[in-house]
């Protein structure tokens, strides 16, 4: 417990240390979020879909934790290349014990930049559905934010260089993102995108936030928060059987 | 005197080559044993082994009597490893780093506070506990991994390649710490070096392998005699050839190498 407890505790002040990076890793997913919302509002509005700022807000800030999360194995590569991750295969810890330390943090991260961007677009006028939806939403940014870093660790785990895993999880993480309904109403698409849209956990994640957020949802809640249930274990049991895997 | 590291018939085998092959040796308890061998030969694949880094393809490696495949932990807990390249973060401070070695190792709190303080004095860094480590020179940065090797009192210290990049002066130094230690406290040192002038200076018995195979072990004496030779260097040569090795890199090293030039590139 201890031990998870100061691998999380060094990924915070590592965070904190970072300085530009934290605000510069926000400004991605707020340019999104205002000039898509601010783009197509009003064509939003005269479909009579009502407001896209408020729409898009849950699948901006999902956007924030899915990018930062997603990327979190890139620390791995970087603990594997400046060697301080044989410091932890040599100490008398279990593997489990590092990769949740450092998922954890991880996972902080990505819901602290997502609460943030959160907070941003309050002031620009987003006005979320009740109070309790919004713990709720926290909730599933939880869930979203452990499952992509889980995820990633196992990438993290798996490749030895920064190219190979760039080339893995940007390859992974557009699609995922543009075929989410992160972006427009899953209701009137194509059928294929809605095929792709429904086998793609992250749509369920959106859904989830929307739901909580502005009371909105295309599969209901129960439904996304069992696709997410079972993509968390999922990754995180991938993620434990790559890092028991591991050699110097 | 008892031994406190044994290797019986350890072989590593990857896809082409054969890393380690059919190699045993043993060192004693109090020991400062050096492992020397050309590029190559085998030196750092056997250390994986010995530190639980690398499963061997055949054989027996034990510490202090724990297997180190069967009783990972409890071998985990009885050396203290100083790598060839650094394994600090660099983001965090000297202080923070000796912190997370004492609680990766469950060690107690106040004891772990009063060695950390007791160390860092050793390696003359206590004045720089709060700097991070990123703005260390290569020779501190080295003494600190020193200091953290030793946190947790460990039996037995192995160094890869200590000195190597280091001046005069910080080898010297170090040297001087080790050899302390291993008189002070009892301590096994095990250590493999390019320079065999220091192997000659300070162990007490050598081994020396060579692809994949010890071809001579005892003091440095034994070795001069056994060649009829008088400096290590000579007898070195006399047992391994002249020829220069080509050094094949295990798979995730010469991935770490490639990223290695990626990174400078830019």
């Amino acid at each position: 417990m201890n031990t998870i407890y100061i691998l999380w505790l060094r990924q915070m002040k590592k965070y904190r240390r970072s300085g530009l990076r934290m605000v510069l890793s926000i400004i991605q997913p707020l340019v999104y979020f205002l000039a898509l919302g601010y783009g197509f509002n009003s064509i939003f509005q005269q479909a009579g879909r009502g407001s896209y700022i408020q729409f898009i807000v849950p699948g901006v800030v999902a956007q924030t934790i899915l990018f930062t999360s997603i990327f979190w194995g890139a620390n791995i590569i970087f603990d594997k290349q400046f060697g301080f991750h044989k410091e932890t295969l040599v100490a008398p810890v279990s593997r489990i014990t590092v990769m949740l330390g450092g998922a954890l943090g991880g996972a902080t991260i990505g819901v602290i930049q997502g609460i943030v961007l959160f907070f941003i677009a309050l002031i620009f006028g987003f006005h979320p559905y009740n109070l309790a939806g919004v713990f709720t939403s926290v909730g599933f940014m939880i869930m979203l934010s452990l499952a992509m870093v889980s995820f990633s660790s196992g990438i993290g785990a798996m490749v030895n260089d920064m190219p190979s895993f760039m080339a893995a999880t940007n390859f992974l993480v557009v699609p995922l993102f543009f075929l989410s309904g992160s972006m427009y109403p899953l209701d009137n698409i194509p059928g294929v995108m809605k095929v792709i849209a429904s086998v793609n956990p992250l749509s369920y994640a959106i859904d989830a936030m929307r739901s909580s957020l502005i009371n909105q949802s295309h599969f209901g809640l129960t439904t996304d928060f069992l696709v997410m249930s079972g993509t968390l274990v999922v990754l995180f049991a991938f993620s434990v059987f790559r890092f028991t895997r591991i050699e110097a | 005197m008892e031994n406190i590291i044994s290797v019986q018939h350890v072989t590593k085998k990857y896809k082409e080559v054969i890393a380690v092959n059919d190699v045993s040796f043993e060192v004693r308890k109090g020991e400062i044993f050096g492992f020397l061998g050309p590029n190559g030969a085998g030196k750092s694949t056997t250390i994986k082994m010995l530190t639980t880094l690398l499963l061997p393809t055949e054989g027996k490696l034990s510490l202090a009597g724990h297997d180190v495949i069967k009783e990972q932990h409890a071998a985990r807990k009885i050396f203290g490893i100083v790598f060839q390249d650094p394994s600090l973060d660099g983001d965090l401070t000297a202080f923070e780093n000796m912190q997370l070695h004492a609680v990766l190792y469950k060690l107690d709190k106040r004891m772990a506070a009063s060695r950390t303080e007791e160390l860092m004095k050793l390696v003359e860094l206590w004045d720089r506990k709060n700097s991070l480590v990123k703005t260390f020179s290569g020779g501190m940065k080295r003494r600190l991994e020193i200091a953290r090797g030793l946190l947790h009192h460990p039996q037995i210290l192995f160094l890869d390649e200590p000195t190597l990049g280091l001046d005069a002066q910080t080898r010297n130094l170090l040297w001087n710490y080790i050899q302390q230690l291993n008189e002070r406290e009892g301590m096994t040192i095990f250590f493999t070096t390019h320079y065999l002038g220091e192997a000659e200076a300070v162990a007490h018995r050598i081994a020396l392998i060579d692809h994949g195979k010890i071809v001579a072990a005892g003091t440095s004496e034994e070795l001069k005699q056994q060649t009829g030779t008088d400096n290590l260097e000579k007898a070195y040569l006399e047992l391994t050839g002249t020829s220069v090795r080509d050094e094949t890199l295990s798979g995730a090293d010469s991935k770490k190498e490639a990223m290695r030039r990626f990174m400078t590139k830019r």
